[in-house]
Order: structure tokens, then sequence, then C-alpha cells
């Protein structure tokens, strides 16, 4: 027993010698990259690059409002701490300027810098991982050639200890980033594919709109499940589910509804607000419309999700309800008298002008923060080519107290046949706390 | 010593209806664009947002969106031997200030013009003679020609969405539209707004007297609108705060609803607040001008060279500013000689409060400012003035605009104006009441005029402008005979009883009472030099590379809302800048 006792605690030590060993080994080894000849060879297209850069929506993250391109500083607030954006402007000593494109491959794909520093995945590496290597090639070489050098060191992240830490990044990629390449699906058409690629790849739609699990990854970056996309909490906030759900999800609109809010930041039934109304001002307003009604096709193949998602029905009865004098209750008299000029009692809202709430995915969330945010804050439309008019909604985070805006979303999500769960006031408090606005 | 600014191809002093639209042309044809604002910038949010904008103390009452009189202002008298006093409360007209100008606080009924107004004195000698006009009054042509602004007008009103319905396209007259109405291109982009029930009321009564009613014609937007600048619009919801108001809504036509959006897109463009010009600087022949000098917020003085200045300030700013930059020769009453500050004219508004009894319900908490039925029937010269003998004549309408307690809520002759027996008759008529109204033309005259005041300076040393005005005995005249016709109306409407106000023989000007801020002329176009500052492409005669937008280039004052004229103008302008002057600067017409 005693011998067996033995060998079994130094089998466990070993065990524990190599696993130290391995993890040790695994956050400080810099993983090697290849470069295919053919792409060695090939000649890059830097005014590509700048669509990939688009597609992509590096400014987003790496421009901050008012400054230099790419010159990174843009706040992350994360629960644990304050990330800023990265300059990846081709200074020699504060941006990629000594890059070599491997290096570049390693961190798009892997999240490993070149002095083997694993960068947090806010940076989504975990879909950067299936943007081909042509177009990372035409990015290095438009962010190599035609972005400005900007002298400015990237601030460093405020995070206390331990989890300044990022050895255990290492362990995280082991378990949950598999760094797949896209792998195009015969079954489909060329359409699809690409907007598969767009969606899985550049535009990592997925970072925000899939949920995660209990270590923060996606649940799903390939498109192989109903988690894909379908909708998230995020940041403290609620990406809306892209799958064909007709409450919740993008179920009730056609493509040409999913072109014209990615180009556009409105359409009939919603409005892009919060983070997504970046994404379309940075990025989406600037595709070739044949990327935009890719991503959309793939878009509108995602089956419903499976679960408890709200379901839409047309509903005459808060409209009559309204015109009978009966709409007595604390959210529907806040309605009447703060949003119905707008949204009107029918909650169809006025085509692009005004955002429709009858069925709109945003408002029959989930999770309700994003509704929230908007009541509280709200919103501005970016200006864009095709439709210039930054309209916005006032915020009445000043007016409301939690209770009433509770009273407010609930009834929202519930009017016109939208079945979505209640809010509870102290959901509005949090939303309120992280927005400053007490 | 002025800091001197890096010259641009065009300055714009004022940044509301006129500068917008000449900022957004002249952008579009690659100008480097700099305006000049002496406000500050406003937008729907967060200067507007409900419910916070509905504030009939803050908007009505304190004026939020006027002009600060204690700044600048102008003095006021009612002939030339009397002693003009400072306008020191808003009254009778409301100048704006701020990015939008009068565009943000306007009402919204986009009117044209009859093709006769514009040239009235050539209409009146044809029809009836040379001598029907009287002894002093100054009737000139304008220069221009309802044909050449039709697709103008027609821009303007797509630009801002006008809610309508055409009564004569091409000649082919509609009924439901103004049958009056000169010809246009096509109908307007947006139906009427719906009738509310002092409008669907003036309707019938009308309608009965054998009159034609015609929705008047609303940049309320009826529904969601996009023009081709691709600036959105969405539909009003009757909320009853227009005039004196932002648009909560998004609904009202306005620079920052209709332009400014796809102008903000443009780097060639750029706005400067919180500049208050002081002169449009000339060389020193006085044939051109160099560009403006500014003072900015800080107190420096600036200026900005340019190679082609625009007037396009509110009417008594650019006056003003072409009598202290001395150009042009000023107008002098005495020997009639000379024309800047030359026929100043404004409009003759008739208001009649109308009270039914409990059972014609009417509710005054919705209205909109542009929406309601009006009749042309004594408009211009749709009717036989020959046995009259007046000249002039204006629209009558129902409108229903909104009213507030703050703002007034109109009560039957002889009620206290408070305590509980107010209290009592407003439960018992605010929502059994109506208003019509008959806004007339103002013609111009030998002794209605502006020019600098000779006592009086305002914040930054500048003398203010000086009116002299008062109405005349043609148009009281006018203003009784259609009076009547207003009271015959409010009689087939039914009301029990009557109030108001109609301008009689023996009625003066009455500065203190809001009436509208239609003032206009001052700098007019013309086909004369003599009787004019500008040639009919609004270009200073005088200083060729200088443009003049605004009411302030009527030569008289017509019956409709001047916003559409003024609107449709500045487009004219800047086609004829860019598909003439452009090419080759200088005057457009020779002199």
């Amino acid at each position: 027993m005693k011998f067996l006792g033995r060998l079994m605690a130094l089998m466990l030590l070993a065990i524990v010698a190599v696993g130290i060993y391995g993890v040790w080994n695994l956050a400080t080894t810099v993983p090697p990259v290849a470069i295919a000849p053919a792409i060695a060879q090939r000649q890059p297209d830097a005014a590509h690059g700048k669509m990939v850069a688009i597609l992509g929506d590096c400014a987003g993250c790496h421009t901050a409002p008012g400054g230099e391109p790419y010159a990174g500083g843009v706040v992350f607030a994360i629960p644990v701490g304050t990330l800023y954006s990265t300059n990846i402007t081709p200074d020699p000593d504060n941006g990629i300027g000594k890059y070599q494109f491997a290096d570049f491959v390693r961190l798009m794909r892997l999240g490993v810098a070149p002095d083997g520093r694993r960068v947090y995945p806010a940076m989504p590496y975990t879909a950067y991982a299936k943007v081909s290597d042509e177009d990372l090639q035409d990015l290095f070489a438009y962010l190599r050639e035609q972005v400005e050098p900007v002298p400015h060191a990237s601030r460093a992240a405020e995070i206390s200890w331990p989890l300044t830490m990022r050895w255990p990044l290492a362990v995280w990629n082991l378990a949950f980033h598999k760094a797949l390449p896209f792998v195009p699906d015969a079954t489909h058409d060329a359409e699809w594919n690409r907007g598969a690629y767009l969606a899985q790849g550049l535009a990592h739609c997925g970072t925000c709109h899939t949920p995660r699990n209990f270590a923060f990854a996606e649940r799903d970056t390939d498109g192989s499940s109903f988690a894909y996309l379908s909708g998230a909490s995020f940041a403290g906030t609620a990406p809306i589910n892209l799958r064909g759900n007709e409450g919740d999800g993008l179920g009730r609109w056609s493509k040409e509804d999913i072109v014209q809010l990615l180009k556009s930041g409105r359409n009939p039934h919603s409005a892009a607000s919060g983070p997504m109304a970046e994404v379309v001002g940075f990025s989406t307003q600037y595709w070739d419309d044949a990327d935009l009604s890719a991503l959309a096709a793939y878009l509108k193949s995602l089956a419903p999700a499976l679960g408890d998602h709200a379901v839409f029905s047309p509903d005459e009865t808060t409209l009559k309800t309204y015109l009978d004098g009966q709409a007595t209750s604390t959210g529907a008299r806040i309605f009447l008298d703060s949003c119905s000029a707008c949204h009107r009692l029918n909650g169809q809202g006025a085509m692009t002008a005004f955002p429709g709430l009858a069925g709109n995915p945003m408002v029959q969330s989930r999770d309700p923060a994003s509704l929230i945010e908007v009541i509280l804050a709200g919103s501005r439309l970016p200006s864009t080519a095709s439709a210039p008019s930054s309209m916005a909604m006032p915020g009445f985070a000043w007016r409301y107290d939690d209770t009433e805006v509770a009273a407010l979303a609930s009834f929202i999500r519930s009017a016109w046949g939208n079945h979505a769960p209640p809010v509870l006031p102290g959901q509005v408090t949090d939303v309120r706390h992280r927005l400053g606005a007490e | 010593m002025a800091v001197v600014n890096k010259p641009v191809d065009v300055v714009i002093v004022g940044f509301g209806w006129t500068g917008a639209i000449m900022a957004m042309e002249l952008a579009d044809a690659g100008l480097q664009v700099v305006a000049l604002e002496r406000g500050d910038d406003a937008n729907t949010e967060p200067n507007w947002a409900y419910p916070k904008v509905v504030d009939e103390i803050a908007q009505s009452a304190r004026n939020g969106l006027l002009q600060n009189l204690s700044k600048t202002t102008v003095t006021l008298r009612h002939g030339k031997d009397d002693t003009a006093v400072p306008y020191r409360q808003i009254g009778s007209f409301k100048p704006g200030q701020g990015v939008g100008g009068a565009g943000i606080h306007w009402s919204g009924v986009h009117s044209r013009v009859m093709p006769e107004e514009l040239r009235l004195k050539s209409h009146v000698t044809e029809r009836y003679s040379a001598k029907f006009i009287p002894k002093d009054m100054q009737l000139q042509d304008w220069g221009v020609s309802y044909d050449e602004l039709e697709p103008h007008f027609d821009r303007f009103e797509y630009v801002c969405g006008t809610s309508g319905q055409a009564g004569n396209i091409q000649g082919r007259k509609i009924e439901g539209g103004n049958v009056f109405e000169a010809p246009r291109s096509r109908d307007f982009p947006l139906p009427p707004l719906a009738d509310p029930p002092t409008s669907a009321l003036f309707a019938k009564a009308v309608r009965e007297l054998g009159y034609k009613p015609y929705a008047l014609p609303a940049a309320n937007a009826s529904r969601p609108y996009v023009n081709s600048y691709g600036c959105q619009l969405g539909p009003c919801n009757f909320c009853g705060f227009c005039s004196d108001y932002g648009c909560i809504n998004y609904s009202k036509a306005s620079p920052q609803t209709t332009i400014l959006p796809a102008l903000y897109r443009k780097p060639n463009f750029s706005l400067r607040t919180n500049a208050h010009v002081l002169k449009v600087n000339t060389d020193s022949t006085g044939k051109k001008a160099t560009g403006v000098t500014y003072v900015d917020a800080a107190g420096r003085e600036i200026e900005q060279p340019a190679s082609m200045v625009v007037l396009a300030a509110f009417h008594l700013h650019n006056v003003r500013l072409m009598l202290s930059s001395n150009i042009g020769k000023p107008y002098d009453p005495e020997t009639g000689e000379g024309v800047v500050g030359r026929n100043f004219c404004y409009q003759v508004l008739n208001s009649v409060n109308l009270f039914f009894d409990k059972n014609t319900y009417i509710n005054q908490f919705m209205g909109a400012g542009g929406v309601g039925q009006a009749i042309d029937e004594f408009y211009g010269d749709n009717f036989d003035h020959g046995p009259l003998n007046f000249i002039g004549g204006g629209v009558i309408w129902g409108r229903q605009t909104g009213n507030g307690p703050v703002r007034g809520i109109p009560l039957p002759q002889g009620t206290p104006g408070w305590g509980s027996a107010w209290k009592q008759a407003v439960k018992d008529n605010y929502l059994h009441s109506g208003r019509i109204e008959a806004q007339l033309s103002n013609m111009a005259y030998r002794g209605c005029f502006l020019d600098l005041d000779p006592t009086y300076k305002d914040a930054y040393g500048s003398p203010l402008l000086r009116m002299t005005l008062n109405w005349q005995d043609n148009d009281q005249r006018l203003s009784e005979y259609v009076g009547g016709k207003l009271q015959d109306i409010g009689h087939a409407m039914g009301a029990k009883s009557m109030s108001g106000r109609i301008i009689k023989r023996g009625t003066d000007w009455d500065t203190r009472a809001y009436q509208s801020t239609h003032i206009n002329g001052g700098t007019a176009m013309g086909t004369d030099p003599k009787t004019s500052v500008l040639n009919k492409y609004l270009q200073s005669w005088d200083v060729p590379n200088l443009f003049v937008l605004g009411a302030n280039v009527f030569a008289h004052g017509i019956g409709y809302n001047p916003t559409g004229m003024v609107g449709a103008l500045a487009f004219w302008a800047a086609h004829n800048i860019r598909s003439t002057y452009l090419k080759n600067p200088g005057p457009m017409v020779a002199k």
C-alpha cells in the first residue's frame, strides 16, 4: 500500500511537473507560423487590403473618437478593469512597423504577439483565424503602406494582479481556440459561402452575437450549431439573435431589410443602436452591395434558434385599448406620453424615420439590456452616405425611475403581439449604474 | 489688428434656410465654403428633445430661439419725422438666432407666389392704368418671372417634403387644390395633412359661400419622407408646438432636418458659430468684395477673405450689413433717391377668434403650424380691384396651430384676463373655439424705409438699423374689405361670437403685439439699378461678387408666407451662380 501510495504520489507529481512544464512551454513558446510558398511569392494588393480593413471593422476598435486612424486608444471597460486598443499603424516602435507577415498572421489567427505575449480575446482572433491568407496579406500591406505611422505608445491595460498574468490565455486557447481555416460548404452557392466567410471571419459577427460559455468562449465559431449568432449578453448590452426566429430574430426580415440596415443603420423594422451603430458607421456602410447581400443571404439561411425565444404574432389589442381610452397601466401611459409621437400607438414607427417596436428583435431580446439602455440614454443613428440624417432619440433616465422604466420596457415587450418576458426594476438599476446615469 | 484667416472661395453670412441652401449648392459645386453664424449650434436632439422643448415659458414667453435683443436690435418709428426707439422686447416680429435661424421656429406654411406679383407695376398698369397706382406707392417689377422660378419652387418643396394638394399641374386644374395657383410642374411631394376641426369647419363654410378651399401647403410632413439629399423627415404628430418651437419629431422642414445632415458630410464645407459679422470688406475701388470681418465668441476681430460673399442672415441684418459696409447708395426719403433701405414692407394680418356652442367640438390640444384650409379668391389680382380702388390682396385661412395657457388662449370679448372668471371662460371655450385669419400684401411706399439709426448702437459698436413703417391708406382699405369677408366666413362657420383684430383706416402699426415675422424689402431685386439693390440673380449691382438672399430682396410684401419664395430664390441664385457666374465671374446683368 505504502509503495502504491508513493508511486501514485510520484506519478501525480510527475503529471503536475509535466503540466507546469507544458503550460510554461506553451505560454513562452512563440508558435511557429508557416507561410505557404504561393503566398510568399504573391504580390499583395494594398488597395484591396483597405477594403479588408473595412470588412473587419479594424477602425471600430483601433481608431479612437477624434484620434488618428488606427493609432489605438479606444477604451474597453470590462468587468475586471480597463483595456485600451493598440496602435496598429506602421510606426516601428509603437505600432506594427517591425512585424514580418508571419508575425501578423500569428497575431491575427492565434492571438500571440511577436514577443510571445498573448493578447486578450477582446481582439477577435478567434474569428480572424478564418480569414484567408490572401486577405490577411492584403490587409497587412494596407496597414504597412497606406496608413500613416503614429508615434504614440499603446496604453497599458488597467487590470490588477493576478488577472494581469496572460499565460492562462495560452491554456484558454488550447481549450477553446481551434484556429481552423474557413471551409466552404459545397452544398451552398458562392454567395452563401461568401456570406459565411464574412460572418465567421472578417466581420466577426459572433464576437458579439454568439452566446459564450462559462470561460467566456463563444459557444460556436463555425455555424455548426443553433447557438451560433443566437443572441448574447455582452459587455452590458444584448446583441440580438441574428437567426430565423420570428420574435427576437431576423425571421420577419427580408434579405433587403438586412442589407438596408447594414448600409444605412436603419430599416422599417429596427434601427442600429449601441455598438451596432458604430459597426454601421465604421464598417458596413462602406461594404460592396455584393458583400452585404452575401452576408444577408447567409444570415437568412440560419434556422431559428431553439429554446426560450420570444415569439411575435401581430395583435390589434394594444391599439384598440388605446383608442378606447383604456390603456391605464403605468407602462402604457408612459409610452403614450413619451414614445408614441414617433413610435406611434400601433407600435409601427414610421418607415425608416422612426423604428417600429412591434416585432422588433432588439425590443424582444431575451436580455433586455439594450432596450433599457436606449430608454435611459437615448440612441443616435450613424450618418451614412445613403442615409445622412443622424436621427436621435432622447434619453429618459432623468425623467423616469427604475420602476417606471421597467414598467415601460415590460409594456413594450408585451404590446402589439410582442411576447418577451417582463423587465424587473433591478435590471434597469444595473444598466443605469453601468451608464453612470444615476 | 484683426486676425486674418486663410482665404476661401465663398463666405456665407448667416446659417438659416438661405445660408444652408447656398452652402449646400456651392459646396456641391466643389467650392470651399465657410458659413458664419452669430448664434449657437443646435439640433433636434438635444436642443428640441421632448418634453423639455415643449415649454411655453421658455420658448413663447422668453423667446428661447430668438435674437438676443440686449446685444443687438433695431429702432422703430411710424414716420420719418418721429423719433425711433429701440425694440427692446420681442413683439410684432421674431428674428431667429442660431444654426437654422428662423427656419427652426417657423410654422411651416409653404406657399409660392402669384406670377403677377412679380411684375406688379406692369400688371396693374396693363389691367387698370398707371394712374391707378397711388402717388406715394413705389410699385415695381421684380425682374424675375414665375416661369423662371418654377423649377426652384419645386426644388425647395421637394427638399422640404411639403404636404399639399396641387390645384394646377401644367395648366390642368385639379379640384381640391388651389385652382388659382400658377401652374406647377408636378404635385406636392407629400399628400396634405389631415384637417383638424377648425379647418374642416372652415372648408365647409367657404364652400357653401361659393369659394374653392384648398389644403394650405405645409412643410410639416404628412408621411415619412426622404429628400434628394437623402435627408429624412418623420410624420407630424400634430403636437401643436411649431411656431416658436424646434420640432421634436423631425417633421417640420428646417435646415437641420432637410439639408445639414448631407452638407456636414462634405469636407469642403465648414461652419463657425458665435461669429458675428460686422461688415463686408471691399477693395479700394469699392467694386469688389474681399471678404468679411467678424467678431468671434472670445471677442476677437477676425477677417475672413473670400472670392465671393453671400449675405444670408435674417432680413434686418442683411440690410444693416449693406448699409454699414457702404455698398449701394442708401435710400433718401426726401429725394426718393438711393436704393439700400428702400421699399421696406411688412404684411397685414387680420385675425379673428371664433367661439362656438357646446355642440361644436374643436380639440385645441392638437395642431400643426402649416395645417389648414385656405381660399385665394381675394389673393393678388384674383378679384377685380377696379371698383374697389386699392391694390393687393391676400390669403384667408382656417388653421389650427396649437394653443396653450402661456401663449394665450383666445376668449370672448369682455372676459377678465385672470382669476376665476378667466378660468371658467377657458373651461367653457377651450374646446369650442377656433381662429381664422387673412394675411394680406403690404405695398412699398416712399415713407416706409430702413436706414442706420443716428443715436443707438449695438454691443459691437455698430449703429442699429432704424425701421420707419406704418400702415398706409391703400393697405388699410384692402384690410377693411377682406376683413369683412373674414367676418362673413366666421358667421357661416356658425360662430356665436367673435373677437380679434382687423386693421382699419386709422389703425397704426402696433409693434408690441405679435403679428408675423414676414418683414421684407430693403435690398430689393429688380430691373433698374436706380430702384433696386440687386439684379434678378440677387447679385449686387455695385459689387458683382456679392450676393444677397432673404426676404429683404422682395420689391413689396406679398400676401403669402414668404419662406417658400425665400427658399426658391436661394435655389434660383445658386443655380445661376453655378451655371453662369462661376464660369465667368462678373456682372450677370449689364448695368
